[in-house]
């Protein structure tokens, strides 16, 4: 198990994974937005998205759960 | 001069005007968001309102609620800064309907410079150098490859609407260019409200100079020197000096010429920046785009010149005259800004977070322009800009050695921020030969 934490205080921007989605290591999971910038958030491994904690619009916080891959 | 200024904008910059009204005895009027009550800026100021929630498309970018402050408080006119409202037609036409006054330029040259197709295709009218390119906006990626196909890979792709370097990427060939079309008109749509696309001729070894020019009450327009800003990260500007290494007597001169012919072909009132591409290999300029405000780094012309641009803009503003002798500008020394963000120095990934320790330099030509201060939070709604630190020198080497003590001297915890970086800048060989093009910062961070 992978667990997808945010790397510092961000807007979640667009969700483009889904739960249940087969992802692979590297691909773009989430879009957040920091000071005017996009930060993909990638996946740090291949199996099942089998939980997404952020939805569009919200603020993360640095260390946040992002997303778990199993 | 004007009675009072409210200045529509934040951080820094706002800072950095109202300082200029607080020396003139022009009330200052700041406005701030939820996020930004605690800033120097809102302190600064003779009046502060508060005017919406920390999202900008609610605060800063809101015109209404930025008008509603200045007649609330009595303004007479006000200043937007650079970015957020600074070059939006529509708002400056609305604080002119509602009977403050301005200080930019007719909201026709705005608009006639907004649009980077329209001012390309004006400037190339008018006789100023442009590169290859599109003259109308690319409908879709069969017309992208078309195009490109007339104009020769690698290309630029960029939003007609756009600044600041968001959205733009090169492509080196057709697969490159439909799959980079598409993020570009999603972006485009996305940071300013329209998908149109152009493409232009990319310049592999390219400095990006552009010159400061003033559009004076009495229609003359001045060019008050250059700027090198090659020094960029993700196509936006980290470091800027002048004069520009790149740019000899001559070549200044044209750029110079090229620049008052830019701003008079739309009767240009007030501060303002024409950009340029200097094709390294070719020893040519192209027009790239005007900026119809007051630049980031106008500082550096400021410290060569000895004119203070904002009182300048104040002046112009208010029908009078300027307050230098037009014909007597010569610029003394060398000037360079190093912009200190909120971002790691390896990968420049952005760091909000809370100011713990801020110690600024200080010493002989140096200036910092800051818009934080200790105990400060740097919220993730805004730019990463926290300062901007400027040295002024007798020359090149002088500016240089008084930018790396500076450096070492800023003192800034609680968060991370490109000081390193610029420690690593100051001491490149490539960037101390001034022989550096925009790919500099690619080399130093592999």
């Amino acid at each position: 198990m992978s667990e997808v934490r945010a790397e510092m205080v961000a807007n979640v921007w667009k969700v483009v994974a889904a739960e249940g989605d087969a992802v692979g290591d590297g691909d773009t999971l989430v879009i957040l937005e920091s000071m005017k910038m996009e930060i993909p958030v990638l996946a740090e491994d291949s199996g099942t998205l089998t939980r997404l904690a952020v939805a569009e619009g919200d603020i993360v916080q640095e260390g946040d759960l992002i997303a778990v891959i199993e | 001069m004007l009675e009072s200024v409210l200045v529509a904008n934040r951080g820094e910059i706002a800072r950095r005007v109202i300082a200029t009204a607080r020396r003139l005895g022009v009330r200052s009027i700041a406005v701030y968001s939820e996020a930004d009550a605690e800033l120097p800026y809102v302190r600064e100021a003779d009046t502060a309102v508060l005017i919406g929630p920390a999202q900008p498309a609610s605060s800063y970018l809101n015109g209404p609620a930025v008008l509603a402050a200045a007649q609330q408080t009595g303004a007479r006119a006000i200043h937007p800064g650079y970015g957020f409202l600074a070059e939006n037609p529509a708002f400056a036409a609305s604080v002119i309907a509602a009977g403050l006054t301005w200080i930019g330029p007719a909201p026709s040259a705005m608009e006639q410079m907004g649009d980077k197709i329209n001012a390309r295709n004006l400037m190339e009218a008018a006789g100023v150098p442009v590169s290859a390119g599109t003259r109308q906006p690319v409908a879709d990626v069969a017309a992208a490859l078309m195009a490109a196909a007339d104009i020769g890979y690698p290309v630029m792709i960029k939003a007609s609407a756009g600044g600041g370097g968001i959205g733009m990427s090169a492509a080196a060939d057709p697969a490159q260019l439909a799959a980079g079309f598409e993020t570009a008109r999603s972006r485009a749509e996305r940071f300013f409200g329209s998908p149109a696309i152009l493409l232009e001729r990319f310049v592999p070894r390219a400095r990006h100079v552009e010159v400061q020019i003033l559009g004076l009450a009495n229609g003359q327009v001045l060019a008050l020197g250059e700027r090198d800003c090659s020094v960029q990260r993700r196509h936006q500007k980290v470091a800027e000096e002048t004069p520009s290494p790149g740019v000899g007597p001559q070549l200044r001169a044209r750029m110079l010429a090229a620049a008052v012919r830019a701003g008079e072909t739309v009767g240009y009132l007030g501060a303002g920046t024409v950009e340029f591409l200097l094709d390294v290999e070719a020893g040519d300029f192209m027009f790239l785009e005007m900026n119809t405000r007051l630049q980031v780094e106008h500082p550096v012309t400021e410290l060569v010149t000895g004119i203070d641009l904002v009182e300048q803009q104040f002046l112009i503003a208010a029908g009078d005259d300027v307050s230098f002798a037009a014909g007597q500008v010569a610029p003394i020394g060398h000037a360079l800004e190093l912009r200190v963000y909120a971002e790691d120095s390896k990968r420049f990934l952005p760091s909000p977070g809370t100011i713990a320790e801020w110690t600024e330099p200080t010493g002989p030509g140096v200036r910092v322009d800051a818009g934080y201060a200790a105990g400060n939070t740097v919220t993730p709604f805004y730019d990463p800009l926290l300062a901007k630190l400027c040295v002024h020198g007798a020359d090149r080497a002088e500016a240089l050695d008084r930018a790396r003590a500076a450096v070492e001297a800023f003192r800034i915890s609680g968060l991370k921020t490109n000081l390193e970086f610029h420690a690593d800048l100051l001491a490149s060989a490539e960037f101390a030969s001034g022989d550096y093009d925009t790919s500099l910062v690619g080399r130093l961070r592999p």
